[in-house]
């Protein structure tokens, strides 16, 4: 392999340094201001700074309400990941068969994703609301139990796990399929062949060739169910009730945002950020590596 | 036709490069978090004011939620690029008094020379924005929690819809024979569960809400609300919940809906939802004063809504403009007109007066209601308002525990407790910051 074609030792760097400023300009920059933050006590409108060391985290560390938020991130995440793997796999199973009008379904089935979270969580509000969504208006019609997810924290919970796989469901089974159709036929018929069928097949040819697929989507799910369902939280429920779906992306949001605790709120960003980086690199060395067959 | 084209281009480019040349008029920006009805009337009166002269030009620019616009006026001063004018609501009050990042509104008129007679401002407006009889923001839409009652609803569930209830007892009575008799199934909410069911229940019942006068008379660090008056309060709203009666809709103005869509029986929100009804409901409707519950001294109700505020950071000439503008609003005629269409308070005695003079309290009794009200409390330390440092937080504190309570998760006394904890925190919190 040619080690480089360029003649002038400054074009490189001259044609990456677009690139570079977006990078130091939105990511590093604001990072760096989190780290300092977050060893601060910062007034509301940031003219009063105070030096406090690792006050932050020891609060952050010792605060019942931090490890609710933690433990709701770790439910809300492991349900929108699990679900959202589950069912995407089965549509894209399904999607997989030769049937009819099968573009027609492949193309719905994409839809979802290109809805911006905050849509999805104003549609899902619209549907389940207690007073105004149509869903709890027709239980009403069936059935004496009242849906009120304004009241009961785990319907709530529940309720944005739902809004959350659905709005990335397409993106998962975009992904699936494409696995899917990876799947040498000639593999699947040898084991037809064999005698395998139905959930065999899927188990023991299927599922453990599709596994780097699944592992990417896994770590992908968790990304985004941490890190970018903010929206459909602060449209459906705003962290509510009590503190039931204040997972931990939402709570640096109310800290730093609403409660006007920029150092706190700082601190929790770190930790966060601590967290994608833990899973990125856990991407980067398995999803090539790592495949179990 | 090729110069022709890179001449024009470049005039092109000129213009666009050097706006201003376009307009000689001074721009001043003002951020608000006026939405729908409020927010159209917002851009009504920006554009009258913008009419009326020549040499200033305002532009009102929403920035969503009171939460949202205070977030973004603070972003902006951070980087140095406030807005001119940034509309903030009643609870951050304390922020913006402590911040330094504010040109006080009193020091503004003075400075620019304008006359404004603040004695004629209305007195629960004017303490709530002052400091040490000064005032430091203008008040722009004061409000205050009064109780609403659906007529049809009444009607429909044989109850008098000419009699709104006066009581909790009352309230327990009526909310029950309204979802009992089928005619509705919310019988009684509340919308800014905090501030009508907290805040202006102790205020209005004579309760201390924070120490240091709530704040009032220097910066206070505990808050009071887990005693007797809360406590047994809780316990009711914990009870009607369970039993029906009470229906809690969410924080915020989230139990705005149920009001103005004709589902609730009783409900509890600010004045401002009085031009929205009269402009929207499909349904007879009252109101009334807040309810009592028995026992307990009477107080005064308090001021809710938000203020103008101007900040630091900009050009004499554009301070100029500011001054004109707030006189603008403060004006008897602006003020009369705000009021009428909107049900915010107006400001002044003499816009009042100048209402009274006419039958326009006659033909909007549900306008009166707020006023009767405050007239017919007593101002004390416990309801002249509340000024917290981080209040905002205190308010979410409040309403994350009542959810708790009206859930059943927690006994009414646990979860005031802890609400008190929480709120000490974030005030001790601001005292540090600001000692």
């Amino acid at each position: 392999m040619k080690k480089s074609i360029f003649k002038n030792r400054f074009l490189p760097y001259l044609l990456i340094a677009p690139q570079l400023m977006i990078v130091v300009v939105f990511f590093f920059w604001p990072s760096f201001e989190s780290l300092r933050l977050s060893v601060f006590k910062v007034s509301p409108f940031g003219d009063r700074q105070i030096f406090v060391g690792l006050e932050n985290f020891h609060r952050l560390v010792t605060s019942p309400e931090y490890h609710r938020s933690v433990l709701h991130s770790f439910i809300f995440s492991g349900g929108v990941t699990f679900l959202g793997l589950a069912v995407s796999l089965f549509i894209a199973a399904l999607a997989n068969q030769k049937i009819r009008g099968l573009r027609f379904y492949r193309t719905g089935l994409l839809w979802t994703y290109g809805i911006a979270p905050p849509v999805s969580g104003i549609i899902w509000l619209f549907i389940f609301h207690p007073s105004y969504g149509l869903l709890p208006y027709l239980l009403s019609m069936v059935t004496p139990y009242e849906f009120n997810w304004l009241l009961k924290g785990w319907v709530a919970l529940l309720l944005v796990i739902f809004a959350a796989t659905w709005a990335h469901l397409g993106y998962n089974v975009a992904f699936f399929l494409a696995g899917l159709q990876t799947i040498p036929k000639s593999v699947i018929d040898a084991a037809k062949v064999d005698g395998a069928s139905g959930f065999r097949l899927f188990r023991w040819i299927t599922f453990p060739l599709l596994s780097p697929v699944t592992f990417f989507l896994f770590i992908m799910n968790m990304v985004f169910s941490f890190f970018e369902t903010f929206g459909i939280i602060h449209a459906v429920t705003q962290g509510g009730p009590g503190d039931a779906t204040t997972i931990m992306v939402y709570k640096t949001y109310l800290d730093g945002f609403v409660h006007m605790r920029m150092g706190l709120s700082a601190a929790q960003s770190v930790i966060l950020m601590a967290l994608v980086i833990f899973l990125t690199v856990l991407q980067f060395r398995y999803t090539e590596r790592r495949v179990f067959y | 036709m090729k110069t022709k084209f890179f001449v024009w281009s470049v005039v092109l480019a000129l213009v666009m490069l050097f706006p201003v040349w376009g307009s000689a008029k001074t721009e001043i920006q003002w951020w608000h978090a006026m939405t729908g009805f409020l927010g159209e009337r917002v851009n009504e009166i920006t554009q009258k004011f913008n009419a009326s002269q020549a040499e200033y030009e305002v532009k009102a620019i929403h920035k969503g939620t009171y939460t949202e616009t205070l977030t973004a006026g603070i972003a902006a001063y951070r980087s140095k690029n406030p807005p001119h004018i940034l509309q903030v609501f009643e609870v951050g009050t304390q922020t913006m008094l402590s911040s330094g990042a504010i040109y006080p509104v009193y020091q503004l008129m003075a400075d620019q020379g304008i006359k404004i007679d603040w004695a004629d401002f209305i007195s629960v407006v004017k303490s709530y924005y002052s400091k040490d009889g000064n005032l430091y923001s203008m008040p722009f839409n004061s409000s205050t929690a009064i109780l609403y009652y659906n007529k049809s609803i009444f009607q429909k569930a044989g109850l008098d819809p000419n009699k709104p209830p006066t009581t909790f007892d009352e309230i327990e009575k009526m909310a029950k024979t309204a979802v009992s008799s089928g005619a509705t199934k919310i019988g009684f909410t509340t919308a800014w569960p905090s501030w009508t069911l907290v805040e202006n229940m102790h205020a209005w019942h004579d309760q201390p809400f924070a120490d240091q006068e709530n704040g009032f008379a220097g910066l206070a660090t505990q808050l009071k609300i887990n005693g007797s008056f809360g406590v047994k309060f809780w316990e009711l709203l914990a009870r009607w919940q369970k039993e029906g009666i009470y229906t809690y809709s969410g924080r915020g103005s989230k139990g705005d809906q149920p009001i103005i869509n004709g589902e609730a029986a009783i409900g509890l929100a600010s004045t401002a939802l009085v031009g929205t009804l009269t402009k929207t409901a499909k349904f007879e409707w009252g109101t009334g004063f807040l309810p009592r519950l028995a026992g307990f001294p009477q107080g005064n109700s308090i001021i809710g809504g938000a203020t103008l505020w101007v900040m630091k950071g900009h050009k004499p000439e554009e301070y100029k403009a500011v001054a004109k503008f707030l006189e603008f609003l403060g004006k008897t005629e602006q003020q009369a007109w705000w009021h009428s269409i909107t049900g915010y308070l107006p400001i002044s005695q003499s816009a009042l007066k100048a209402l009274q003079a006419t039958d326009h309290f006659k033909k909007n009794p549900h306008l009166w209601t707020a006023f009767a009200q405050i007239t017919s409390g007593k101002t004390t330390a416990s309801s002249q308002g509340i000024r917290l440092g981080n209040l905002v937080a205190i308010r979410d504190a409040i309403e994350e525990e009542l959810e708790n309570v009206v859930s059943g998760k927690k006994m009414a006394k646990q979860g005031l407790d802890d609400a008190v904890k929480k709120g000490n925190e974030f005030l001790k919190e601001f005292a540090v910051l600001y000692k």
